[in-house]
């Protein structure tokens, strides 16, 4: 009997991926591609790994190939850029077992901070790329892409984006393929890339390019669908579905398999249509190709290459207008009520300190109106951009902050080089023991795998202290004198680490007694709002309210009300 | 035409039923149920949300479309047949997603609190009331209640459904 399931396109994906015989697989999590790894792991056939970054991942999911077992990698956009080393070289060395690279682009920045787009990616590393537009497509696509890895001895990027990512469709699902493994033969001229070896094979790599180059004209996934031919356009991924959607009686040019470029078909099918339009999200690189074809197409406005698109924008760029954008009116994010992170950033806004800040949960310290964190860039940053700093702003006036993911993953070295480089002042790592905005993965400093498995627990102690911190503490984050202990160690001529600790109340549900709340002691003068904790508001009479079933009972609160009005329940 | 199950698949119209709230509410269960009873029903699904900053308490919408064939992920605006609110200030911001001739399940909101003592099963109440416009079957919404929930207080969700579709 046939099973259909309605699947993400992540979940898709992956269970194409396993399917067709997928054995090793390694990932670091980041939004939208995070549920491709956790999906993966749930199958004893694959050896599915949370790796400490992307570059470990890719590597590690590399070596699997190598050895000669079919293996996937998986990461959000900018994940790929940590893992752009191993990406451009493994072009030349190619694989063994079939190696798939999957990329989740973020258009719209749903929970991401930039927009790349990592199509243009496949051209800059001389990859080939595959863009489904649906679940469906990314469930079938994973087979196709270990078939084409194989093919050519080429790593393989799917390519998928938050829509595709995070939808769900029906999947009629199949069997798994076991497929025997290579046997590993040493063969320096492939495997090292020294000079002389990687001449050659960028040599080999050119010839290799054009051969794909007559695939993706031959292959089904770019197909030509002739109706009205008075409009013709060109769409990949879910820009197609949006287009489709907007002008069904169109004649299109679908684009599944996205680079390198199918020539041909793009010729024949212009030469069929009257007015052509290339429909994609982002930057124009199917334009821009079509382009240097010498064939006339019509462009989108820049404004279209800001987010992401769906059915009433496609119709927007085809009536030649220009995006107007519209003021953002969704709810901001906020700490969870209860949240360790919150206690940091009240005793950092308290000191009135410089904040270099990282990526995680703690981000929204930036937000209003907690205001306490200055700088936010890529993972890791804040180490090395507060060695820095501190240097410049001078002692006792920058702290770094980061996570206990964010520290294992980038973190670790900008410790080592603020040490080498005898930089003072303080670093603080929170340390929830989870990495919590992705939605709770186990990392290194959780001592669980991605199996669930319990394995070796990283100490952060001792890594800070092996990297050179002068100073190594451990800290409850509700405790009375964290404010203390903060100002302590940033005025120090020291080198410190502050590891705050406290479990993620999101995954531990911890639940103490609340405050009591005395409304007749509450003159409303608002201290308690600048915490921003979603369990005390100002109702519509204007008058402070204490959601008890909201709050978590971790009495921060009672510390910024001067009145009396909030007080710690005694038990 | 008409799907395996016997139901009515009138020519391509695509059912567009829009969902939103704030973290924690039970927005995604509930979008995930509607679109497993319509799949159970033979319909070409397709569900889309944005989940990143679901957690936080920050907005959360989810569009679901069925019917025959259904190409994009997203409603258009003015195009939604149903919208399912579970916040008031989330429904007055997205109200230009419903058609002309669209339901608002807004009333349908207060009735849910009311009825439903454990806030928990509001959104069971909520896919009740959505149930008694759309062409599922209820062997359908049964089983995807059960599959959406993940077994959890099946008897309950059952119960509140059946009370608030059977309700005039
Ligand atoms: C290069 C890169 N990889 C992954 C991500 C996705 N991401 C954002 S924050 C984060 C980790 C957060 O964990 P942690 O630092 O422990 O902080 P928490 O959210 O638990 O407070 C990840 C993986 C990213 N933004 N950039």
């Amino acid at each position: 009997m046939k099973t259909t399931l309605l699947l993400s396109g992540d979940e898709a994906l992956a269970r194409g991926a396993y399917e067709a015989g997928l054995k090793a697989a390694a990932a670091y999590p980041g939004t939208p591609s995070t549920e491709i790894l956790e999906y993966l792991a749930k199958f004893p056939e694959v050896d599915a790994k949370w790796s400490v970054n992307e570059k470990t991942a890719y590597e590690v999911a590399l070596g699997a190939s190598v050895a000669g077992v079919r293996s996937m990698y998986s990461s959000k956009h900018v994940g790929l850029n940590v893992a752009m080393d191993p990406l451009m070289t493994s072009a030349y060395t190619g694989i063994n077992g079939g190696f798939v690279v999957v990329v989740a682009d973020d258009p719209q920045m749903a929970s991401s901070q930039n927009e790349q787009d990592n199509r243009l990616i496949a051209k800059f590393a001389k990859l080939p790329m595959l863009e489904p537009a649906s679940p469906k497509e990314a469930y079938e696509m994973a087979r196709i892409a270990f078939e084409v890895s194989e093919k050519f001895d080429t790593p393989v990027i799917i390519r998928i984006t938050t829509r595709v990512a995070h939808t769900k469709e029906n999947v009629e699902i199949g069997e798994r393929n076991e497929i025997a493994d290579k046997p590993f033969t040493p063969n320096a001229p492939k495997y090292v890339m020294v000079p002389g070896y990687a001449y050659k094979k960028h040599i080999a790599l050119e010839a290799k390019l054009l051969e794909m180059a007559k695939y993706s004209d031959e292959t089904p996934l770019n197909s030509a669908e002739i109706n009205d031919k008075s409009l013709g356009i060109i769409a990949d991924g879910v820009s197609y579905l949006y287009a489709k959607e907007a002008f069904p009686d169109a004649s299109f040019l679908k684009i599944g398999f996205t680079y390198p470029f199918c020539d041909e078909k793009i010729k024949n099918f212009a030469k069929e249509v009257k007015d052509l339009y290339v429909i994609e999200e982002s930057e124009p690189f199917i334009e821009e190709h079509v382009r240097q074809l010498g064939i006339p197409v019509k462009a989108k406005d820049v404004s279209y290459r800001i987010g992401e698109l769906n059915s009433t924008l496609v119709k927007e760029i085809i009536e030649n207008k220009k995006k107007i954008e519209k003021p953002f009116t969704a709810r901001k994010p906020v700490l969870c009520p209860g949240c360790s992170h919150r206690a940091v950033f009240y005793a950092l806004k308290n000191l009135k300190l410089t904040v270099s800040g990282d990526i995680g949960c703690y981000t929204l310290g930036a937000l209003k109106p907690l205001e306490t964190l200055h700088t936010t860039v890529c993972m890791g940053a804040s180490v090395t951009m507060f060695e820095s700093m501190s240097k410049i702003l001078g002692r006792g006036k920058v702290v770094g902050i980061i996570g206990d993911s964010t520290f294992v993953h980038s973190g670790v070295e900008g410790l080592i080089d603020a040490a080498y480089n005898g930089a003072k002042g303080l670093v603080i790592i929170l340390d929830n023991s989870n990495t919590a905005m992705t939605g709770s993965q186990p990392n290194p400093a959780t001592g669980v795998n991605a199996k669930g498995k319990k394995t070796k627990r990283l100490i952060l102690e001792d890594i800070c202290k092996a990297a050179g911190a002068d100073i190594v503490e451990t800290i409850n984050a509700f405790a009375d004198n964290l404010q203390d202990k903060i100002k302590e160690l940033t005025d120090k001529d020291a080198l410190s680490v502050l590891i705050v600790k406290y479990p993620c109340r999101l995954i531990y549900k911890i639940k103490d007694p609340v405050p009591k709340f005395n409304s007749s002691k509450c003159v409303t003068c608002g201290a308690c709002l600048q915490i921003d904790c979603p369990a005390i508001y100002k109702n519509k009479e204007g008058k402070i309210t204490l959601d008890e079933h909201l709050c978590t009972g971790c009495n921060l609160c009672v510390k910024t009300c001067k009145f009396g009005a909030l007080a710690k329940k005694d038990n | 035409m008409k799907n395996e199950k016997g139901n009515e698949i009138t020519g391509n119209k695509v059912t567009d039923i829009l969902f939103c709230g704030t973290g924690g509410q039970g927005v995604l269960t509930a979008s995930e149920i509607v679109s497993l009873a319509a799949m159970y029903d033979g319909f070409h699904t397709k569900k889309s949300e944005v989940h990143g900053m679901a957690q936080r308490g920050g907005s959360v919408e989810s569009h679901v479309r069925y019917g025959k064939h259904v190409s994009s992920p997203l409603i258009e605006e003015g195009q939604a047949d149903f919208f399912v609110p579970f916040y008031k200030d989330e429904h007055d911001r997205l109200i230009a997603y419903l058609s002309k001739d669209g339901k608002d399940l807004l009333s349908d909101l207060e009735n849910a609190h009311l009825a439903c003592e454990n806030k928990k099963f509001v959104n069971t109440y909520m896919l009740g009331r959505l149930s008694k416009h759309l062409n599922i079957s209820q062997e359908s919404w049964l089983k995807a209640l059960e599959i959406g929930f993940k077994g959890r207080f099946v008897e309950e969700n059952r119960k509140v459904f059946l009370e608030a579709a059977n309700k005039a």
